[in-house]
């Protein structure tokens, strides 16, 4: 039995309206453009509920949206640790430690921070790779995006590709920075009001909690799992062999809370630029903080819809299909069950939160992608010194460029799929060791530029000898098989461990055995034990203070986890 | 300041919220809520959006009026 669904009036009224008020924001926004400030960095007057918001919200994209709802239905409740240890403790560390540092010291991007702490090729080696990887990761949004709509609603695919890019390109053309959190805040709105309803008719469907517990249970035991293997986070993190994600608690502990959850968080300027763009020293340090607590719960809209797909496909009688024609495309979970359970009108507003997911996705690469494209690179090694008039438009040229190259990406991944597993693979190495290198930035004042660089380049190569070295599924031992992981995140997580601690240990020992170029008064601002610290301002209430939330996300987090366990 | 972006989101959230309520009021009974169980899921998500829309656009309202005083 196939589906049967086709789009109405409504549902194209309802698209309408939405792209209506998103260029139209873009289109308010578009008189305070008038300096790079402005336009790259969101002119620093963004109050921290919305840069809160857009934080998380540029972590929502739909391509994580569909990863997490396929997760959901292969690991259950073990994906929850993308959201409590792989997310908390990174945000917790960034509004505390990590923002004063960016917010306070006149870096206007993560690279420029490197440069301003380390030296100039740390700068450049970091500008470079986040660069091509911005572009690289809208090319991929919008490929996936025209894909799902051919798919989906037989939409021809370049019109769709095409279609997307002008669209991401006009408003963050005309409003910036700006102009994309807002986006991204009323993006996150509308994914909630999207995805709300398809888990209440989804546990309706599937008999409530219980019989989602039963189901999942006859998933874990038919694949050799304990049968509640799918309701635990760490229940089953004594051996990689007893849960189906195949980590163990060393692994997730370190390896995803650790290395690699505080690496995105704290180091990804995607992210970081949201706080900045916050509107005080507090804002930005309450934006990660006050993203974290709806962060905590973002899984019941996309995890658990993909814990209901798992069980509805033990029930052949209920009809559920993943589109696409491919049973095992588990990234397709979430459209399919959209067209399943959505009647006309609910349809049109869940197809456009996807639609909105994606380009918020898009759009939020090319503003990181134009903010250190300027900074970094244009104004760094092109042509410095020029008027702010001047980077203002290179900044918007830059966006123009960064959604043509894209478009470019779009068709490389279109007809070229190993091209594109191939340069995965390369960012994960590069970023893998980061969280080493600005750890040790701002904690030690001892570390050098030298230390720096030659530690990122041995942590980025030792990610890939360890995957050289390793098999998991398939994949990796490109050199010689010295071990096998039970799954590919095992592998992953481990990569990152081996990839921070060469990092580390090459860094500090680089850095003992050359000279400090930093004087103290360089350093002030951007090392932990040379910058006064930050005391709240007399009289705020509690709420307002980085720590008193800090404390709250911390106390949230640990009962969740408990009661997940 | 001069833009809230609670305006925007707010004007949003009530405009699609009516029509999805209208649109499931006036398809009462009918079968496309089979695919949803028989629940008729666009009035109950269209009241909520456009409750929250209202919300929104009120906190404007009130921070005007407000500003206004001062």
């Amino acid at each position: 039995m196939t589906e049967t669904y086709s789009l109405n009036f409504i549902d194209y009224a309802i698209m309408a309206i939405y792209f209506a008020f998103v260029l139209g924001i873009g289109w308010l926004l578009k008189k305070y453009m008038k300096s790079s400030e402005q336009f790259l960095e969101g002119g620093k007057s963004i109050p921290a509920w919305i840069t809160g918001l857009a934080f998380i919200s540029a972590n929502l994209g739909a391509l994580e949206v569909f990863g997490m709802g396929a997760s959901g239905a292969k690991y259950g409740m073990l994906t929850y640790h993308f959201y409590l240890i792989g997310a908390i403790p990174g945000m917790i560390f960034l509004g505390i430690f990590m923002m004063p540092f960016y917010y306070g010291s006149k870096a206007r991007s993560v690279p420029e921070y490197l440069k301003l702490r380390f030296d100039e090729k740390t700068r450049g080696f970091n500008a470079f790779a986040f660069a091509i990887m911005t572009i690289f990761a809208s090319g991929i949004s919008m490929f996936a995006l025209a894909r799902l709509l051919e798919v989906l609603l037989h939409w021809n695919f370049h019109f769709s590709l095409i279609a997307s890019a002008v669209i991401v390109l006009a408003y963050t053309y005309l409003g910036g920075l700006k102009s994309a959190i807002y986006n991204e805040v009323l993006q996150f709105f509308l994914i909630v009001a999207g995805m709300t309803p398809l888990v209440i008719i989804g546990l309706n469907d599937v008999g409530g909690l219980s019989g989602l517990k039963d189901s999942l249970g006859i998933v874990a035991t038919g694949k050799g799992f304990q049968p509640d293997a799918w309701l635990h986070t760490w229940h089953y993190l004594g051996s990689g062999k007893s849960n189906p994600m195949g980590v163990e608690w060393f692994g997730m502990f370190m390896g995803l809370g650790f290395v690699l959850g505080c690496g995105y968080w704290c180091t990804n300027f995607l992210v970081v630029q949201r706080g900045m763009a916050a509107n005080s020293m507090s804002a930005a340090r309450r934006t990660p903080l006050i993203g974290a607590i709806p962060k905590m719960f973002i899984p019941l809209v996309v995890v658990v819809p993909g814990m209901i797909a798992a069980a509805l496909m033990l029930m052949p009688d209920k009809g559920f299909q993943l589109v696409g024609g491919n049973q095992s495309d588990y990234n397709m979970i979430i459209p399919s069950m959209l067209v399943h359970y959505y009647p006309n009108g609910l349809l049109g507003l869940g197809i456009t939160a996807l639609m909105a997911s994606f380009m918020s996705g898009m759009a939020g690469n090319v503003t990181a992608f134009n903010t250190v494209f300027t900074y970094d690179i244009y104004q760094s090694y092109i042509n410095k010194g020029k008027s702010d008039k001047h980077y203002l438009q290179v900044g918007q040229f830059a966006t123009i460029f960064g959604v043509a190259v894209s478009i470019l990406t779009a068709y490389v991944a279109a007809s070229f799929n190993n091209i594109m597993d191939f340069l995965q693979l390369i960012f994960a190495f590069v970023n893998a060791p980061l969280f080493a290198t600005f750890i040790i930035g701002m904690f030690w004042k001892r570390a050098t530029g030298n230390g720096a660089f030659w530690g990122l380049i041995a942590g980025t190569f030792a990610a890939a000898v360890h995957h050289g070295l390793t098999l998991a599924e398939g994949k990796g031992a490109w050199i010689t098989q010295m071990h096998e992981y039970p799954s590919g995140m095992a592998q992953s997580f481990w990569t990152a461990i081996f990839a921070f601690a060469a990092c580390f240990i090459v860094t500090v020992v680089v850095s003992l055995l050359t000279r400090q170029l930093k004087s103290k008064d360089d350093l002030t601002g951007l090392v932990y034990s040379l910058t006064p610290r930050i005391k709240d301002e007399p009289g705020i209430p509690w709420f307002e203070r980085p720590v008193a939330l800090a404390v709250v996300v911390g106390v949230i987090s640990i009962v969740l986890t408990i009661l997940l366990w | 300041m001069g833009e809230d972006i609670r305006l925007p989101i707010g004007s949003l959230f009530t405009i699609l919220g009516a029509i999805l309520a209208i649109y499931g009021a006036v398809t009462t009974n009918s079968s496309i809520y089979s695919a949803s169980l028989g629940m008729n899921v666009n009035v109950w998500t269209g009241l909520g959006m456009l409750v929250f829309g209202i919300w929104f656009l009120f906190m404007v309202w009130k921070k005007k009026k407000a500003s206004l005083k001062k």
